[in-house]
């Protein structure tokens, strides 16, 4: 079971929206979060290992249904659409509840997510899933190795550490960016993707109700950040740029 | 006086680690902007010294929570014994740094009390009787303004940097250490921890280079990696990276800077092609002087840059190294 989502494109210029409370979500490019790339790719070569099968959890709009298409391109072999109004600006809590309900008729032997998201970024909806679901978990995973019902798994530590980590089949990982190298969807992947049943489930296929989902932690504002170091820009032809940092680095910061 | 503010003592191996430093700066911040006290809690086996070490910062008290379950760190051993420790305490609350460990436990723990943990911030502001939470979105694009709901303890976690450690205030005299007991069952504890270790010595220190050219993925395919070796050379710099290019295999791994690389603090940091999402930031933002040059002039890295260009590294790159080399041999 690989849960995913969509996020806004890595190179999407983003705007604020009227209220200043999120971002305008027309005119930009979405695509598959960038650490879920990873976790789809460690599930898919798990099934090549030992058998199985690759399903997609996926909550999010209309618009997620192409991140899901994506993945089932790549050899993923159904999936979830978690797809309902009420799931809009879910925090990390409700996310991981609503998917919770979603797999717990499942069973997966193993679920993996990107470390993080690259929108929110709280790092917790896999963590708050695990512990859901009653499963054992691991975070900042490197490589995964399973033997029967045991896995035994390569977490990173800060600074260049690792530790290796034993628990028990069903369990959740979350997986590190750079575990592996994702492969691309094959024009026949792309066409078998096209048969590949999506399951679409809202907040009463779930059993959830607005209570359930209500909002712990609430984004009141966003907005750019106001600058703590003030740069010193340079406009003009790369030449003359060129010239006029060179100069900086000589005279002012005394680098050169 | 109540204490409604506590801290998490992250340690390894009995030392207490410089995150902590910081959690407990943040700690005391809060408190005193709530009016209320600031309790630290370490979890472990035989932690008598690390809370001794604690007790001599201002704080109401240390609580210390010996098991041998806890001998070794395991999400499910800390999340049970913190869970029970905070259902005794009651705090308002629970103030972390935002270190791997921090992340592999805290939303475990957070669920369990169905509490809130707003993770990552960089720092918080008081608005009447409302605190706000600052932290990041989209990658370092945006800050965001979080508000916490709901009853029950509220955990939140810092980014490093957001307080500064030597900010820590130390106690005239060392405080109370209270032993918590915490009853935990070994068949809960699910996963088996080994030996920490490190994968190869790291081959290049980056740490003492005085100048440092890093590349991130404006570079865009590795064979352009010899403009920025070209660059290095005329600078006399070594070359560092971003995860993104290391992770290709563009260049080794010991090249990294950032959270999960190494940490540098050069006289000058040329950054070509690099966002510069916190991950990168806090491996260099101590850096003297930081050029960045990226096409995107809304990433992050101009943030903590001196000198921004806002434009293509292919077009600026080439006479900047014909600049520096007049420069050098004039």
């Amino acid at each position: 079971m690989v849960c995913l989502k969509q996020v806004p494109a890595r190179d999407a210029v983003l705007r604020l929206n009227a209220a200043g409370t999120w971002i305008q979500e027309t005119d930009i490019n979405f695509e598959v979060n960038e650490p879920d790339i990873y976790a789809l790719e460690e599930a898919l070569r798990l099934k090549e290992k030992h058998g199985g099968e690759v399903v997609i959890c996926c909550l999010g709009p209309a618009r997620a249904q192409q991140a899901i298409k994506e993945a089932l391109a790549k050899g993923a072999d159904r999936a979830l659409h978690l797809d309902d109004p009420a799931f809009q600006g879910l925090d990390a809590q409700g996310v991981a509840l609503a998917m919770s309900r979603a797999l717990e008729k499942e069973k997966p032997d193993l679920i993996v997510t990107g470390l993080q998201s690259d929108d929110f970024g709280y790092a917790q909806t896999g963590v708050i899933l695990a512990e859901l679901l009653g499963l054992p978990h691991s975070t900042i995973i490197m490589e995964i190795q399973v033997t029967g019902q045991a896995l035994k798994v390569r977490r990173e530590l800060e600074a260049g550490w690792f530790q290796w980590i034993e628990m028990p089949l069903p369990a959740l990982l979350t997986i590190q960016s750079g575990i592996n190298k994702p492969r691309y969807a094959t024009l026949k992947g792309i066409m078998a993707s096209k048969s590949k049943p999506i399951q679409k489930l809202t907040t009463a296929a779930l059993g959830l109700t607005p209570a359930d989902l209500a909002l712990r932690q609430k984004i009141a504002k966003v907005y750019v950040p106001v600058k703590q170091t003030k740069t010193e820009f340079f406009e003009g032809s790369p030449k003359e740029i060129a010239a006029r940092l060179v100069d900086k680095l000589k005279n002012e910061a005394r680098v050169l | 006086m109540a204490n409604d503010v506590l801290v998490f003592a992250e340690h390894q191996g009995g030392k207490i680690v410089r995150p902590t430093w910081e959690a407990l700066a943040a700690g005391q911040h809060l408190a005193q902007d709530l009016g209320t006290g600031v309790s630290a809690v370490v979890l472990g086996a035989k932690v008598a010294d690390v809370a001794r070490e604690l007790a001599t910062v201002d704080v109401a008290d240390v609580l210390a929570v010996d098991s041998p379950l806890l001998a070794e760190y395991t999400a499910d051993g800390y999340a049970e014994a913190l869970r029970q420790v905070v259902t005794e305490r009651q705090p308002r609350f629970l103030v972390f740094s935002h270190t791997y460990q921090v992340r592999d436990f805290a939303p475990k723990l957070a669920a369990a009390l169905k509490s809130s943990f707003v993770s990552d911030c960089l720092g918080y502001r008081k608005e009447g009787d409302r605190l706000i939470f600052l932290r990041q979105v989209f990658q370092g694009k945006f800050n965001a303004d979080v508000e916490v709901g709901g009853e029950g303890p509220a955990l939140v976690s810092f980014q490093a940097g957001s307080f500064r450690e030597d900010s820590v205030r130390r106690g005239a005299a060392a405080v109370k250490v209270n032993a918590v007991p915490v009853t935990l069952a070994p068949e809960k504890i699910r996963t088996k921890p080994g030996e920490r270790f490190r994968e190869a010595k790291q081959a290049v220190d980056l740490t003492q280079a005085e100048i440092i050219v890093a590349v991130g993925r404006g570079i865009k395919a590795p064979e352009n990696l010899e403009l920025v070796k070209k660059l290095a050379e005329a600078l006399g710099a070594e070359i560092g990276a971003s995860r993104p290019i290391c992770d290709g295999g563009w260049l080794p791994m010991d090249r990294q800077i950032g959270s999960s690389g190494q940490t540098v603090a050069p006289k000058l940091y040329v950054a070509l092609g690099i966002s510069g999402a916190i991950q990168h930031q806090v491996g260099m933002k101590g850096s003297r002087t930081v050029l960045a040059i990226n096409k995107d002039k809304e990433a992050p890295i101009f943030e903590v840059s001196t000198y921004g260009v806002v434009g293509d590294l292919f077009e600026i790159v080439p006479p900047l190294i014909e600049e520096i080399k007049k420069v050098k041999t004039g």
